[in-house]
C-alpha cells in the first residue's frame, strides 16, 4: 500500500517545496524552491535520503496529519510544537509513524518556516522539471483540508536520529557582498547601513522581506533611473521611500531599484527564519570571503547525514529532555517476558 | 554610447551582469540579445543559465565553484571580438496576430492614454493596431512582454497611483511601450486593450510563447467576439495566430 498523509486539518500556509526549478529566468520565472534549502538538506540528511524529494514548507502554523500506513517523517525548520498522537515528537528529527497515527504539528517557537518530511518524498506533481510551487507564478497550490500526501517509495529505514540545531532562528548578523549599485552609495551611507538594527517587517513573504528600521531612509546618489535589470535572491533593494527589501526564492526576475548589497547564500536560511520583529543586522564582507564561507557552506551541507546521531544517545546535551520519549519499551512488571 | 559600455558586474554570488547601455536603447537591446547568444554558443561550462534584460544579459553561475576574475577575462575578451551595438534581431522571430478589445469596460483607461498622447481615441486605436510592437524583453513575471517602441507622443508616464488588479491578458501602456500581463496585477500602467492570450502556459509543451525579438500586432475586436474565444481558450492562444518572419 502507498503510504501517505491524510490532512485532517491544515494551517493558512503550506504547500510542496524543493529545491526550485532552475533555467527560466529568461522567460520571466524564478527558481523559487524552499526559502530554506538548508532545511531541505538536514530533513535529507535524516531520513537519509536525496535534497531532491519535494517536502511540506509550513509558514506559521502547522496543522494534524494521519499516516495511512507505516512510514517515517522528519521535521526541520522552524520549531514547532509537535505530538505523534499523544507522545510529544523532537524537532529536527526523523520519526516513525504507524498507520492511523496522528502528527499535529502546531504553532512556531522560533523561526518562520517549518518543514515536513516524508521518507521517499511527496510525491507532488511535477511541472516544468519539478515539484514545488511557485504561488505568484501560479504554479502548485496551498494544501487543504482533505488532502491526501502520497509518498513515493522508501527506500530508507533511519528513525529515531536527530540533527544538532543552528542559531539561525533568532535573526543576527547576515553577511553581504557588494552588488551592482553599491558604489552609488557613499561610504558614509554604507557605514549607517551596517550599524543599523533592522527588525523583519511581519509582512515579508516568499517573494521578500521588507526591514524596518527607525531613523532615515538610504539613498544612492548620482544615478540616472535605473533600466530594469536581472535580479537575484538575496537582493536588498533600496526602494522608493528608502527602506531595505530583501528579495527571495519567488521574487520577479527584474528590478528597477539600486541596490546596495547581497546577501551571500550561506545566511539565506537565516534571513529567511528570522522571525517578525526579529532583529538583523547586515556586515558587509568581500567576494573573496564569501567565496570561502559559502565552500565551507557546501561541505557543511555534504556533511550533514553524518552528523546524525540517535535522539537517546546523547541525554546529557538535550536541554529539552522530556520532549524525548525515554521509556519506550520498558518491562511490564505483569507481563510475562518469555510469551 | 559612453565609452565606459559595456560593463561587467558580479550579482551576489549568482552570476555576472554585462550591461551595454545607461539608459534604454534600442541598439544596446540588440547587443544584448546578440551577446547571450554568443556566449550560449560558447558552450561555457560555467554557465548555468542566461537571460536578457532591456539592455543587458545575465549569465547564472556560482561564483564560490568558478572565478569572477577568470569569467570577467573570458567575457571581456568575447566582447572584443566585434561590435554587438551593430547585431542584427536573432533567428527564428514570429510575428503574433493577437485579437483585442480596446476601450470600453473591458480596457477602461484608453480613453486617457489616448488623451494624454493627444489622441482621440479613434486614433489611439488606429495606432495601436497598425504599429507592429517588437518584444523587447520578457521577465518581471513570467512569459511577460514588454513591447517597444510607439511614437514620441506615447512617452506618457506611469501614473502615481497604482490600479489595484488589472487582470492577466490586459494591455498596458506607458513610456512609448506597451505590456501585455501574465497575471492579474496592480499597475502604474494604462490599460488600453484586453486580449485572451497567456503569455505563460504551465502545461503546455512550450509554456512561455513569446520571444525577445518576436513582434505583435493587436487586431481589434468586439467585446462579443472577446467573449466567444475566451469561453473557448483552453490551451491560453487567445484567438492569436503567428507566421514566421524572414
Amino acid at each position: 500500500m502507498t503510504a501517505a498523509l491524510k490532512v485532517i486539518q491544515i494551517g493558512p500556509a503550506a504547500g510542496f517545496q524543493d529545491l526550485g526549478r532552475p533555467g527560466y529566468i529568461a522567460s520571466g520565472l524564478t527558481r523559487g524552491g524552499a526559502i530554506d534549502t538548508l532545511a531541505v538538506h538536514e530533513g535529507a540528511a535524516l531520513l537519509k535520503q536525496s535534497p531532491d524529494c519535494a517536502v511540506l514548507e509550513i509558514a506559521s502554523v502547522g496543522g494534524m496529519f494521519e499516516a495511512t500506513a507505516s512510514l517515517r517523517i522528519a521535521l526541520t525548520g522552524a520549531d514547532m510544537t509537535a505530538r505523534i498522537d499523544d507522545a510529544t515528537a523532537a524537532w529536527n528529527a526523523v520519526h516513525q509513524m504507524e498507520a492511523g497515527q496522528r502528527l499535529t504539528i502546531g504553532a512556531a517557537r522560533s523561526g518562520s518556516y517549518a518543514y515536513l518530511h516524508i521518507g521517499g518524498g511527496f510525491d507532488a506533481p511535477v511541472r516544468m522539471g519539478a515539484r514545488g510551487g511557485h504561488m505568484s507564478a501560479g504554479l502548485g497550490k496551498l494544501i487543504a483540508k482533505g488532502d491526501t500526501l502520497t509518498a513515493l517509495p522508501d527506500t530508507g529505514t533511519r528513525t529515531g536520529y536527530y540533527l544538532p540545531r543552528d542559531k539561525r532562528f533568532d535573526g543576527g548578523t547576515v553577511r553581504i557582498v557588494p552588488s551592482v549599485q553599491t558604489n552609488h552609495f557613499p561610504p558614509e551611507e554604507r557605514a549607517r547601513f551596517e550599524a543599523t538594527a533592522f527588525k523583519r517587517d511581519p509582512r515579508a513573504n516568499r517573494q521578500g522581506i521588507r526591514m524596518e528600521h527607525d531613523g532615515e531612509g538610504f539613498t544612492a546618489q548620482g544615478m540616472r533611473t535605473i533600466v530594469s535589470e536581472v535580479i537575484v535572491q538575496g537582493d536588498i533593494q533600496i526602494t522608493g521611500d528608502g527602506t531595505p527589501f530583501v528579495l527571495m526564492c519567488e521574487s520577479q526576475t527584474t528590478g528597477g531599484y539600486p541596490r546596495i548589497g547581497t546577501v551571500i547564500p550561506a545566511d539565506l536560511p537565516r534571513m529567511a527564519q528570522t522571525p517578525a520583529g526579529g532583529q538583523i543586522t547586515f556586515q558587509f564582507i568581500t567576494l573573496d570571503e564569501a567565496v570561502v564561507i559559502q565552500q565551507q557552506d557546501a561541505k557543511a551541507r555534504a556533511g550533514l547525514a553524518a552528523k546524525a546521531q540517535p535522539l537517546v544517545r546523547d541525554i546529557n546535551d538535550i536541554s529539552d529532555l522530556l520532549s524525548y520519549q525515554l521509556v519506550s519499551g520498558a518491562i511490564s512488571a505483569q507481563a510475562d517476558p518469555f510469551e | 554610447m559612453s565609452n565606459t559600455y559595456p560593463t561587467i558586474h558580479t550579482v551576489g554570488l549568482s552570476g555576472v551582469l554585462v550591461t551595454f547601455a545607461e539608459a534604454l536603447d534600442d541598439t544596446a537591446n540588440r547587443a544584448a540579445l546578440a551577446f547571450r547568444a554568443a556566449v550560449d554558443a560558447q558552450g561555457w561550462d560555467w554557465v548555468q543559465e542566461s537571460a536578457t534584460s532591456l539592455i543587458s544579459a545575465f549569465f547564472r553561475t556560482d561564483l564560490a565553484q568558478h572565478s569572477a576574475a577568470d569569467i570577467t577575462e573570458q567575457l571581456t575578451d568575447l566582447l572584443a571580438t566585434r561590435d554587438w551595438f551593430a547585431a542584427p534581431l536573432p533567428e527564428g522571430r514570429k510575428l503574433w496576430h493577437i485579437p483585442a478589445v480596446f476601450g470600453g469596460d473591458l480596457a477602461p483607461q484608453l480613453d486617457e492614454a489616448a488623451e494624454a498622447a493627444g489622441l482621440s481615441p479613434q486614433d489611439a486605436i488606429a495606432e495601436l493596431t497598425s504599429t507592429r510592437m517588437r518584444v523587447i524583453t520578457i521577465g518581471f513575471a513570467p512569459g511577460q512582454p514588454y513591447l517597444g517602441t510607439l511614437g514620441e507622443h506615447w512617452n506618457i508616464p506611469r501614473l502615481g497611483t497604482l490600479s489595484p488588479n488589472i487582470p492577466r491578458g490586459a494591455l498596458v501602456a506607458a513610456v512609448r511601450q506597451l505590456c501585455l500581463f501574465s497575471n492579474d496585477t496592480p499597475t502604474g500602467w494604462r490599460h488600453v486593450g484586453q486580449t485572451a492570450f497567456h503569455t505563460f502556459r504551465p502545461k503546455a509543451d512550450e509554456p512561455f510563447p513569446l520571444s525577445p525579438g518576436d513582434e505583435l500586432l493587436f487586431h481589434a475586436t468586439t467585446p462579443a467576439d472577446y467573449k466567444t474565444i475566451s469561453a473557448n481558450n483552453a490551451d491560453g492562444a487567445g484567438g492569436a495566430t503567428w507566421e514566421a518572419l524572414p
